[in-house]
């Protein structure tokens, strides 16, 4: 266990933009896949020789292929409305950590391939050939990103740069430098089924094992059923769910919520993952191919709902793509939403009347919410507009008394990544982890000293391991982050009236 | 990445996790957590074994709850729970826990 070499960034009096410091984080990069993570998704296994002609021709796939990326490529006015947005930039104070900054590391390239006065005026419009440097700065600089699109909200023109982060990697990918992290993980989904590469006997033994604690707690018998052919709902969800805390609190808040609503429900092996680091690396065939494990699986067994459950970027991919990546879905019930968010399916019953909560069995905590990015930011929930903030929220004040929001330009829209999405929750990153969850870190400090916040609920796996491991840090504790269904879970009335 | 004991050369990835889940000794585990500055007594053994086992059987590192269960069994139940796991392995058990054990590092959102 390596010893850490940085600091962790003080509280900040009034949180300011920090001055700039330059290469502050230049030394900051991930471990590079090896052949066996590159091969399984499709990349070379390592540097091809001919990359850079490679990468120029890759780049100019990509500007015929996502129209996107060429308008936010052309349209940057360097107004500088981002530059102070991005949790990276606060917590690292690097230059490069700017967003604009961030996107011109590809501009700049593409404005000299691929643009009239790029090509005859470098120069004079800020354009550079691709060299080894270029590429390493893209490598270093496009892993500083979590995709999270929270500078994209400010952007006048609308600037996504999660795209422009998704490119640079996937260029990368296809010259054979990928992300160990990301890489692996696919392959290992490819492959097994899912992230951790937990086999369905150890699934089957870990969720039998849940069923007995359940039983010992609460006296009732909750399922948590695998495979079940003709079950009416197909559970999707991060297979943190099943490994780790506090993500399996969640899971076992869901079971309950099922048990008492009498629907039948399962989870199954072969779709044992809902998170999708396909779009991590913004490569569509991997993202397809990920996704497509649900829709067989819920043919498969004959489902006619498919939810789910607590991840970030799963709800992205499934609420905004799935349609298009693995769609249609006419096999399933229409008179439910296709998908449904766990948030979503406890709140309908909860509007139903169908699912009875104390919300004195939350009586020891004071609970704030952390809005994760890919939820807020890219995707929505029930009916009405702004459904992704205000049903978890009225989830959670149906399960506690007390309930306190963090300062509004933190929250919603403008909710700050936790630092660890986007690909980069790995340990070889934990710097810039440590660094980037310093605005979230504040945020949260608040409330605790003005409100008395003892917990704060999540409806990402990511979000989750990464508060656990970042809140020492900043001298809080790493208990302090909830599943939002453990709310649940702690308030259902078991063995009520359905 | 390697490291060596008593002239044998282990193969390990960049973090130090064991390449070879074949080549794992106490030795090995010894090794490791000296590095660490860690002293491993019989509880920590507990879990190590527990790991080892259960990795044989299933090709995955238990549960969090799954090895909480395990432990409060072997060790007495107030310490089945994951405050006493961060005790005997402050880096995460599931990580720290796992490196002195010979198995992979855990992957996925945890």
């Amino acid at each position: 266990m390596a010893k850490e070499q940085f600091e962790t960034p003080k509280f900040r009096d009034i949180p300011i933009v920090p001055a700039i410091d330059p290469g502050a984080m230049a030394h900051s990069k991930p471990f590079i896949a090896k052949p066996e993570h590159q091969e399984p998704l499709g990349f070379p296994g390592e540097l091809v020789e001919n990359w850079k002609e490679k990468a120029i021709d890759k780049m100019g796939e990509l500007l015929g292929k996502y129209r996107s990326l060429q308008v936010f490529l052309d349209a940057c006015v360097k107004c500088g409305a981002c530059t102070d947005k991005c949790h990276y930039y606060i917590g690292t104070a690097d230059p490069k950590n700017m967003p604009v900054a961030r996107q011109d590391l590809l501009r700049k390239v593409y404005r000299r391939y691929f643009t009239l006065p790029g090509k005859y005026f470098p120069k004079l419009v800020g354009a550079v050939d691709l060299t080894e440097e270029v590429l390493e700065d893209w490598y270093r600089y496009y892993h500083q990103c979590s995709e999270c699109r929270r500078c994209s909200v400010y952007c006048p023109y609308g600037i996504d740069t999660a795209e422009i982060t998704m490119a640079g990697r996937e260029i990368l990918d296809h010259v054979g430098i990928g992300q160990k992290y990301s890489n692996e993980i696919i392959a290992k989904v490819h492959k097994i089924g899912n992230n951790l590469g937990l086999p369905e006997p150890a699934l089957a033994d870990t969720l039998e094992g849940l069923e007995e604690e359940v039983k010992e707690d609460t006296d009732v018998d909750v399922k948590y059923p695998l495979d079940q052919e003709g079950a009416e709902v197909l559970l999707v969800t991060p297979s943190a769910d099943f490994f780790a805390e506090p993500h399996v609190d969640g899971l076992i808040g869901y079971g309950k919520v099922f048990h008492q609503a009498g629907i039948s429900w399962t989870l199954s092996s072969y779709a044992s993952e809902a998170a999708n680091f396909g779009i991590f690396i913004g490569n569509y065939e991997n993202m397809q191919k990920v996704a497509m494990r649900i829709r067989q699986a819920a043919l498969d067994l004959g489902v006619k709902r498919i939810v789910v459950g607590e991840c970030g970027h799963a709800w992205r991919v499934a609420y905004s793509f799935w349609n298009t990546l693995i769609g249609p879905f006419d096999f399933l019930d229409p008179n439910y939403p296709v998908p449904q968010h766990i948030c979503e399916f406890t709140y309908d019953l909860l509007q139903k009347g169908a699912l009875r909560l104390d919300k004195e069995a939350n009586d020891d905590k004071v609970v704030t919410f952390h809005d994760s990015c890919n939820v807020s930011r890219a995707s929505r929930m029930g009916p009405m507009p702004g459904g992704q903030f205000i049903i978890p929220r009225e989830v959670i004040k149906a399960a506690c008394n007390r309930y306190v929001d963090m300062a509004p330009e933190t929250i919603h829209e403008n909710t700050f990544c936790c630092g660890g999405g986007g690909g980069l929750l790995t340990d070889d990153l934990m710097e810039l982890r440590v660094k980037g969850a310093l605005p979230r870190m504040e945020a949260l400090k608040q409330v605790i000293d003005e409100d008395g916040v003892t917990h704060m609920a999540a409806i990402c796996a990511i979000c989750k391991s990464q508060f656990t491991k970042v809140l020492p840090y900043y001298g809080m504790g790493m208990d302090m982050i909830v599943s939002l269904h453990q709310l649940v879970g702690e308030a259902v009335v078991l063995g009520a009236e359905h | 990445m390697a490291f060596e004991i008593e002239g044998k050369t282990y193969e390990t990835d960049e973090e130090g996790y064991l390449a070879n889940l074949s080549d794992w000794s106490p030795e090995v585990a010894d090794f490791m957590a000296k590095e660490d500055d860690c002293d491993l007594t019989d509880n920590h053994w507990e879990v190590i074994n527990f790991l080892r086992e259960y990795y044989e059987e299933y090709q995955i590192a238990p549960a969090v709850r799954v090895l909480t269960k395990a432990i409060g069994k072997r060790l007495g139940k107030e310490k089945g729970n994951s405050k006493y796991l961060y005790e005997l392995f402050p880096y995460g058990p599931a990580k720290q826990a796992c490196k002195y054990a010979g198995l992979p590092k855990p992957t996925g959102c945890v």
